[in-house]
């Protein structure tokens, strides 16, 4: 059984008792040391700039050619926090319940309070550093609701969240650059980490401009590398979103835990054809005030605006009438799939469901009539007034969902379909955030720690910046205290060295290989491997298959890969190349961990084990468990079993009805 | 809605690093889907070059959904092509025609060194925000975030600048290369603030100085600049950062 190092004490005390007792480095001694921080995203961000802030010498990675590019910033609807602002009865015990209940009771109770306690700080932070989020007109916060909780606690910046956020953190970022406190690698991507005597001690990055390798030495290595969901080809991930870093790490020794868990989100815009390079998410917060329907006859091909009320299904209020079109994401992306499986999808590909707003323009239409104080008002004003209401809500997501798709969805309901968005797995950590490899942590999407089997909508952002601004930057103290005594180990040490030939080698390997077929190509073909036999739906036969032919896959990129251009020079091609190999290596074990799961829970639904109504049905008994991978060969891993306890929350049937 | 494919002609500029020297190349796409994006009907000419042994075209990207700032191209003369507030990722072919001849160049500025074909460099715009582009609040200092209302009017301008991605298509629409339009942006997204109070002047004048020493040229107020911006960051912002950078240089000890 794998060790979380959970504080003991009362759930509400663990973390302040921890704080309270955990070991200082004083300042003279963090100007000593330099830490590593790979990626720049909410938790790569404002980890780096407050390490900087507290003194420590900070090198900080990314891929992108500024920082201010990571994927935290497609971020959309909003970051959650127990402010309770609303008075509508949020607490700190609230947000830990819901996060604990919605991510279907395979999260660490400890690491959520933490989380729900700090979420308040976060918003405050944010405000201070200029973050401007939505407000009333008294000049106060406002708040919307989000999937799977009854409070409105999202705080939110138009349908442009994550990049508020993130341009915050990356101001705080930039500042320390400023002062010399950080240094900041753009366009560098970390290949391998350097493990000395059992510890992260530093990492081969390449600079993707000149393709020449660099060793850096670091007390520590902070992994905010991002999830692995373009293990799917498609998906809401950016284009350059990978699991490189992380899996580096696992191959070095620190465990991926519960791979199999990922989240497919219910509302993107649905795949129009075979060209297709990404998926595009529509918010949750669209949740708020859409209607999600399909016809109620089968193959009715009726323009949508056509079809009368009555013959419409409003299946997530029909089944689901307490939390109506607001059940979490895993409940709301499963019922598209059994309406479009059961012949009643919409669109040209028929795996589409409307997501209809004509209800609340209308109602938004007439809340303005009576605000301005309007009479002999027509139904055509009333809906411009609507209108005008939900641009100001919704527009940016309207405009981007009328380029992509060419409809305008102020008119016709919008069409979409569930889309692979975030993984709930990733390296697995300790209360501390730290991998089993001592000196290596993994904040935010990358680690597996706070959202068990389904993450809720604006619990993504509040993670990522909870373990950067708040977390990291006293587990990371109480275990760099003891390294004071260490000196510097120079980049000419063996273990460097060794480390930097390894991953030149393959790289050399990689471009001579010299094959016929297109890095793309291998991707999408594993991509609807995994898609299709480990994606909203899975079966012990379906992921048998899927291993094999990830496994001949694999084989054959190895052979048959071609990547053009030179090693020494920019050569994206030869970047994704190195990602997609590590992605076939991934997906073959998110198919192992799922099939060893032989339960269902949130995001991982196996057919074999479901309610007669089609739930999820959890085995506690068996698999209250996380799954650590410890990869042991080629093929090969073996499982370590992390017992989750709840000592307050007592686990039952997720209930949205 | 019915679709159709295009045939297609680009002229595209291509050009090892920074050392060498660049030029068109001709390509011809064919089938194109009107449903594809700009960058996906680049990925399938990339995917035709690499499978005949031709090196493919470097190009940035990363989000695809017009946010990350990270695509640029100027496209018939236009950066980020025909339509107005759109970043190239979100450009779709039903903006083009069959037949029709597409030229495809990078952002072209000396602050903007080329890296390769449409691969720029745009570490300056980094350095801009370096020079005070910030709150300075270090984690935890922080006061409740409903302790200071700020009125709406002001908070909703403020996140208006704010939207600004990055992209550098400002600066690749000006004649002079200014980067005006983006400097004015994070100066304004401040500056309208009251957190952004206490730095508000030496914030604007080391901005501005960054700006000069990056190589970006003068604004003379043509407007190009709002045209281009993919999120309609409006001049009105160049106008309150000149009123800022006043103000500043007037007051200052």
């Amino acid at each position: 059984m794998l060790n979380a190092k959970i504080p003991a004490g009362k759930l509400e005390e663990k973390w302040v008792d921890y704080k309270g007792h955990c070991k200082l480095v004083n300042p003279a001694n963090k100007r000593k040391m330099e830490v590593i921080v790979v990626g720049t995203g909410l938790a790569g961000a404002s980890a780096a700039a407050s390490l900087g802030e507290l003194g420590y010498k900070v090198k900080a990675f990314c891929f992108q050619d500024s920082p201010r590019r990571a994927h935290s910033i497609a971020a959309q609807g909003g970051i959650n926090a127990a402010k309770n602002y609303q008075n509508d009865g949020d607490s700190v015990f609230r947000l830990f319940y819901d996060t604990i209940k919605g991510g279907d009771y395979r999260a660490r109770e400890g690491n959520v309070h933490r989380l729900a306690e700090v979420s308040s700080n976060i918003i405050d932070q944010c405000v201070a550093q200029g973050v401007p989020f939505a407000r009333e007109y008294g000049g106060l916060l406002s708040n919307r609701s989000f999937g799977g909780t009854q409070v409105q606690r999202t705080f939110y910046a138009a349908g442009q969240t994550g990049q508020q956020l993130l341009i915050g953190a990356y101001q705080a970022l930039e500042r320390q650059v400023a002062l010399g406190n950080v240094t900041m690698y753009a366009r560098h991507e970390m290949l391998d980490v350097v493990k000395i005597d059992g510890k992260a001690k530093g990492i081969i990055a390449r600079n993707l401009i000149t393709g020449e390798l660099e060793k850096h030495f670091g007390y520590a290595v902070l992994l905010c590398t991002g999830g692995y969901g373009n293990v799917f080809y498609l998906s809401t991930n950016a284009m350059g979103s990978n699991v490189t870093a992380a899996w580096k790490a696992h191959k070095q020794g620190a465990y991926f835990a519960n791979p199999c868990f990922t989240q497919i989100h219910p509302t993107c815009i649905p795949v129009s054809g075979d060209h297709q390079s990404k998926l595009t998410l529509m918010s949750e917060s669209l949740r708020n005030d859409g209607r999600i329907w399909v016809p109620k006859a089968k193959g009715d091909n009726r323009k949508s605006i056509d079809i009368p009320e009555e013959e419409r299904d409003y299946y997530l209020e029909r089944r689901y009438p307490a939390f109506g079109n607001l059940v979490p994401r895993d409940v709301a992306s499963r019922a598209a799939k059994e309406r479009c499986d059961a012949g009643y999808g919409v669109g040209t590909s028929k795996q589409a469901v409307y997501l209809d707003f004509a209800a609340a323009i209308e109602r938004y239409g007439k809340t303005e009539v009576s605000k301005q104080g309007l009479s002999n008002v027509s139904h055509e004003e009333i809906i411009a007034l609507g209108k005008e209401v939900v641009k100001e809500k919704y527009g940016n997501l309207f405009d981007m969902y009328a380029k992509i798709t060419g409809e305008n969805p102020y008119e016709v309901p919008m069409r979409i379909y569930p889309a692979v968005h975030y993984t709930m797995g990733g390296l697995w950590v300790d209360y501390e955030l730290q991998t089993n490899v001592p000196g290596l942590y993994a904040l935010g999407e990358a680690n597996f720690s706070d959202h068990g089997a389904n993450r809720l909508g604006a619990s993504a952002l509040m993670q990522g910046l909870a373990d950067g601004y708040f977390v990291v930057p006293y587990t990371l103290g109480n275990n760099l205290a003891d390294e004071i005594y260490n000196a510097p180990i120079p980049t000419s040490h063996p273990a460097f060295e060794a480390a930097e030939k390894a991953v030149a080698d393959r790289i050399k390997t990689l471009k001579n290989i010299n094959g016929k077929q297109s890095v793309e190509s291998f991707h999408k073909r594993l991509g609807k491997i995994i898609w299709d036999k480990c994606g909203m739906a899975r079966n012990a036969e379906g992921l048998k298959q899927a291993i094999a032919e990830v496994q001949a896959l694999k084989k054959e990129f190895w052979s048959d890969v071609r990547i053009p251009g030179e090693i020494n020079e920019f050569n994206p091609e030869l970047d994704k190349a190195n990602r997609v190999a590590d992605f076939i290596e991934l997906g073959e074990l998110m198919c192992v961990d799922a099939l060893a799961r032989e339960e269902s829970c949130g995001g991982h639904f196996r057919e074999e084990y479901q309610t007669p109504d089609g739930e999820a049905l959890r085995d506690d008994e068996n698999f209250m468990y996380v799954a650590a991978w410890e990869t042991t060969g080629e093929h090969e891993w073996t499982l370590h079993k992390e017992e989750l306890k709840y000592e307050v929350i007592k686990p039952s049937q997720r209930n949205y009805k | 809605m019915a679709h159709n494919n295009l045939n297609l002609k680009l002229k595209v500029w291509r050009q090892k690093n920074a050392n060498t020297t660049g030029a068109f190349v001709k390509y011809d796409v064919n089938d194109i889907s009107d449903e594809m994006s700009f960058l996906e009907m680049l990925d399938v000419l990339n995917e035709k070059l690499i499978v005949t042994g031709e090196e493919p075209i470097a190009f940035d990207h990363d989000c695809r959904e017009g946010i990350c700032g990270m695509c640029s191209l100027y496209i018939d003369g236009k950066p980020h092509g025909p339509w107005q507030a759109n970043t190239t990722c979100q450009l779709h072919m039903r903006a083009f025609k069959d037949g029709d001849t597409i030229t495809i160049e990078p952002w072209r500025s000396n602050a903007f060194p080329i890296v390769k074909d449409l691969t720029v460099d745009r570490g300056a715009f980094d350095r801009i925000i370096q020079a005070g582009g910030y709150v300075s609040v270090n984690t935890g200092n922080a006061v409740d975030g409903n302790s200071l209302p700020i009125n709406k009017d002001n908070a909703d301008a403020s996140f208006a600048a704010a939207m600004c991605i990055g992209c550098g298509a400002c600066v690749a629409a000006c004649k002079n290369s200014s980067a005006m339009l983006f400097l004015s942006a994070k100066v304004s997204h401040l500056a309208l603030l009251p957190q952004g109070e206490p730095e508000r002047k030496s914030r604007v004048l080391n901005m501005v100085a960054q700006m000069d020493k990056e190589g970006f040229g003068s604004c003379t107020n043509t407007g190009a600049c709002e045209a281009a911006c993919p999120k309609e960051i409006s001049i009105a912002n160049i106008a309150r950062l000149n009123k800022e950078y006043l103000r500043a240089g007037i007051t200052a000890e």
